[in-house]
């Protein structure tokens, strides 16, 4: 049942063994100039404010390893969607449409044999593929990511790794995302039977998930740090009167590097959102100087929620057993579905 | 060897065809002792039909004492026509010749000669039957 | 003696319609027996049944004396074609054995390899440009090769050209003299099945219609003409199968166990065709508004 699994799916093999290989000398082959960079970049040396190294150093790695970078990133993407989509849709769907199963299921092995090794065998395909694209990415992009992580959350200098566009595409998280996909496409594929509509309700479901994770569950899977801190005028981030002046958001400065910043509240003293209204030495033609003093007289404060850099691996791993969990779960599902006869 | 065919219009069952065949290859000397028969599963495979239809005949044949089954090896025909048999026959054949003729000179065409001579088999069947 | 397809009360419903009813058989061993019906008539489900792919709606299954798919072991014993003879277009035919290797312990690759020589099969050859009788050649080999002790074959040859129809029926008869396989085939054409098969199964809107070794079914149907006569008078030892009326002759044609001495019938043999037909035709006019005048069930008119 192994050979047979395997002969099935040789022709994907074929694929993702030369993008692994292409993408491993793509790699290889641009690595130690980035080290060089990144090792004369002088941040052995800097001790306190090594922001300003960091933006430097990505300045001068030049626009190519940008694009490359953010290539990568695409990719990262991409190869968990297409495992669901290629690999997973059309694994069970194709048979079922093309009569085979009817082949496959009269021979000597019993049906939840088949689906298990076919799963299991794939499925490891799948997570080793993701792994590997995963692991030679994250470590050519380390350079990169370390100077990132100096930077600050809104200093646009690029994005630390525990931010959710980076997140995703490093690490260990591409492994749950492939097994998850895969299964996923599976067991659309035997419950809708049909390759085409598998692979585009795959799709739309991966999609979902993969934007509802990020922005609704994985900004509590460890709770978050909360500060609290007295807000001053003249550090904010952010000061904005609406017109015709009734409205006026303040927004305090945050500064931690590689940090994911959940949100940055400015509260009054009795806790309620400051929302305005902009006091007449904010109006008009008075100086900046007379605004930020009115604003520091309200005696604002500044409540912030956010992911330490320190908990990119924690939650790496947490949310990895998440989506390795559920990928378990849908091939039960799948085996329990194929098992009751369906003709 | 000889090889055997089916008609299935005919109304006659397969076995008795395939018995016939050998009689008749029998009288026309196709066949004589010692000769084997096709297999069962050469007959089956060529004529795409049911093996124990064969058995059944070669069994019948068994019976009527013109073959036998040697287990392991095949069929093989047990007797040949003797020699009376065949002159017989070639005599019978001149007699019906000589009667073609005369019919043919009494003016009967073809298929008037093939009309009578169908209703003479059928009338001497039907009188063996009662 | 364990039978090779015993079914006691089987039915299946799809929704509110019974695909098959009351059926109840007992397929005896070691001979080719034919199924037998129209199109949608339930041959499909009663096969699916046999093979595990379709679990009843009622009654009960057993497929030489184990439960239909239940297991490597029950798997083992049976070879299934399915209709039109599904194969993995993108795998070589040598794929295909290998295929059969690694998922039947009891795979002879001998006897594969041999009638794929036989068939004259590319082995490189992918088995998606093969022809029609060739892919059914290659599913029977598949089904074959496993040693089965019973092969289920659903309508394995119905869109298959007559040169290849009798291939595949030669190559079937040829393993069957070789080996004690029993043969479960369907089809829709009466004239194969009677060159191969020693037991038939008529089964005609869901439910089976006649079953028994051919010869004797030949043997007790007797069809009798003459003077019209109202079937309902005929004794109660000849069951009457159908009945045709002019004005002035009946053609019956009845079921009975002894020979039917009556003088004023003139009594014929009849073919297996006309009888299959004839207990389709029963089958399907059983509406009360075709009667005639004498109440019986109209016999279609044969074209």
């Amino acid at each position: 049942m192994m050979w047979v699994t395997w002969r099935q799916f040789r022709p994907q093999a074929v694929t993702a063994a030369a993008v692994l290989g292409l993408a491993a000398v793509l790699l290889a082959v641009t690595a130690p100039h980035l080290v060089d960079l990144y090792n004369s970049a002088g941040f052995n040396a800097c001790h306190a404010a090594c922001g300003h190294v960091a933006s430097n150093f990505l300045t001068a790695i030049g626009s190519p390893y940008r694009a490359m970078f953010e290539a990568f990133i695409v990719v990262m993407y991409l190869v968990p969607t297409l495992v669901g989509i290629f690999w997973g849709a059309p694994l069970i769907a194709r048979e079922l449409e093309t009569g085979t199963h009817r082949l496959a299921w009269n021979q000597s092995v019993s049906r939840t044999r088949w689906t298990a090794i076919k799963l299991g065998l794939i499925g490891l395909c799948a997570i080793a593929t993701a792994g590997l694209l995963s692991l030679m990415i994250s470590w050519w992009a380390s350079p990169i990511d370390s100077a990132m992580n100096f930077g600050q959350p809104n200093s646009g200098s690029g994005f630390p790794r525990i931010n959710p566009l980076v997140f995703a595409t490093r690490g260990v998280a591409p492994l749950g995302y492939a097994a998850f996909a895969f299964a996923l496409g599976v067991t659309a594929g035997v419950l809708i039977r049909k390759t085409l509509p598998a692979m585009a309700v795959t799709l739309a479901i991966f999609a979902a998930v993969q934007f509802l994770v990020p922005n609704f569950v994985r900004p509590h899977l460890i709770p978050p740090v909360q500060v609290t801190a007295p807000l001053n005028a003249y550090d904010a981030s952010e000061l904005m009167i609406g017109v015709p002046g009734n409205h006026m958001t303040v927004v305090g400065n945050f500064s931690q590097p590689g940090v994911w910043l959940l949100s940055n509240q400015t509260i009054t003293p009795t806790g309620q959102p400051f929302t305005g209204p902009a006091g007449p030495a904010c109006q008009g033609n008075s100086s900046p100087n007379a605004c930020n003093d009115w604003v520091n007289s309200l005696h604002l404060r500044q409540l912030v929620s956010y992911q330490p850099a320190s908990r990119f691996w924690p939650l790496q791993f947490i949310e990895t057993g998440i989506y390795l969990g559920l990928a378990a779960g849908l091939g039960l599902l799948c085996v329990w579905s194929i098992r009751r006869r369906r003709s | 060897m000889i090889e055997f065919h089916l008609d299935t219009r005919s109304g006659v069952a397969p076995y008795l065809q395939l018995i016939r065949q050998v009689r008749q290859a029998l009288r026309l000397g196709l066949l004589r002792e010692g000769d084997q028969l096709p297999t069962v599963k050469d007959v089956s495979g060529s004529l795409a039909i049911n093996p124990n239809t064969v058995l059944k005949a070669y069994r019948e044949l068994e019976y009527e004492g013109l073959a036998s089954a040697r287990p392991g090896v095949g069929t093989f025909v047990t007797t040949t026509l003797s020699s009376d048999s065949i002159s017989a026959y070639n005599e019978l054949s001149r007699d019906l010749e000589g009667w073609i003729s005369k019919a043919r000179t009494a003016g009967l065409d073809d298929e008037s000669i093939g009309a009578i001579f169908q209703r003479s088999i059928r009338t001497a069947v039907q009188e063996e039957v009662r | 003696m364990t039978a090779a397809i015993e079914a006691s009360g089987l039915g299946k419903k799809y929704g509110r319609h019974w695909a098959l009813s009351d059926c109840t058989l007992s397929i005896p061993v070691g001979r080719v027996v034919g199924l037998v019906g129209p199109n949608g008539a339930g041959k499909t489900t009663l096969l699916n049944l046999a093979t595990g792919m379709l679990a009843p709606s009622s009654g009960t299954i057993r497929v030489l004396g184990g439960a239909p798919g239940s297991g490597p072991g029950q798997l083992a014993k049976v070879g299934y074609v399915a209709q039109d003879a599904p194969i993995y277009a993108g795998l070589s035919v040598a794929d295909h054995l290998r295929l059969g290797a690694h998922m039947n312990p009891g795979w002879d690759m001998a006897l594969a390899a041999g009638r794929i020589r036989q068939l004259g099969l590319a082995l490189k050859q992918k088995a998606g440009t093969l022809s029609g009788g060739q892919r059914a050649q290659l599913a029977l080999t598949l089904a074959i090769a496993k040693r089965p002790e019973l092969l289920i074959l659903d309508e394995p040859i119905a869109s298959l050209d007559p040169l290849a129809r009798r291939e595949f029926l030669q190559v079937l008869m040829e393993t069957t003299a070789e080996s004690e396989v029993s043969v479960v085939m369907s089809s829709h054409l009466v004239a194969d099945l009677e060159r191969i098969s020693e037991y038939l199964v008529v089964l005609v809107d869901s439910r089976v219609q006649l079953a028994g070794q051919v010869d004797e079914l030949l043997a007790s149907h007797q069809l009798l003409t003459g003077a019209r006569r109202d079937p309902a008078t005929l004794p109660a030892s000849q069951r009457v199968i159908s009945a045709s009326h002019t004005d002035r002759q009946s053609t019956i044609l009845v079921r009975s166990d002894e020979p039917v001495l009556d003088p004023s019938w003139s009594v014929d043999q009849i073919d297996l065709e006309d009888l299959v037909l004839a207990y389709m035709g029963q089958a399907r006019t059983s509406r009360p508004d075709v009667s005639d005048e004498f109440g019986t069930k109209i016999l279609e008119e044969k074209r």
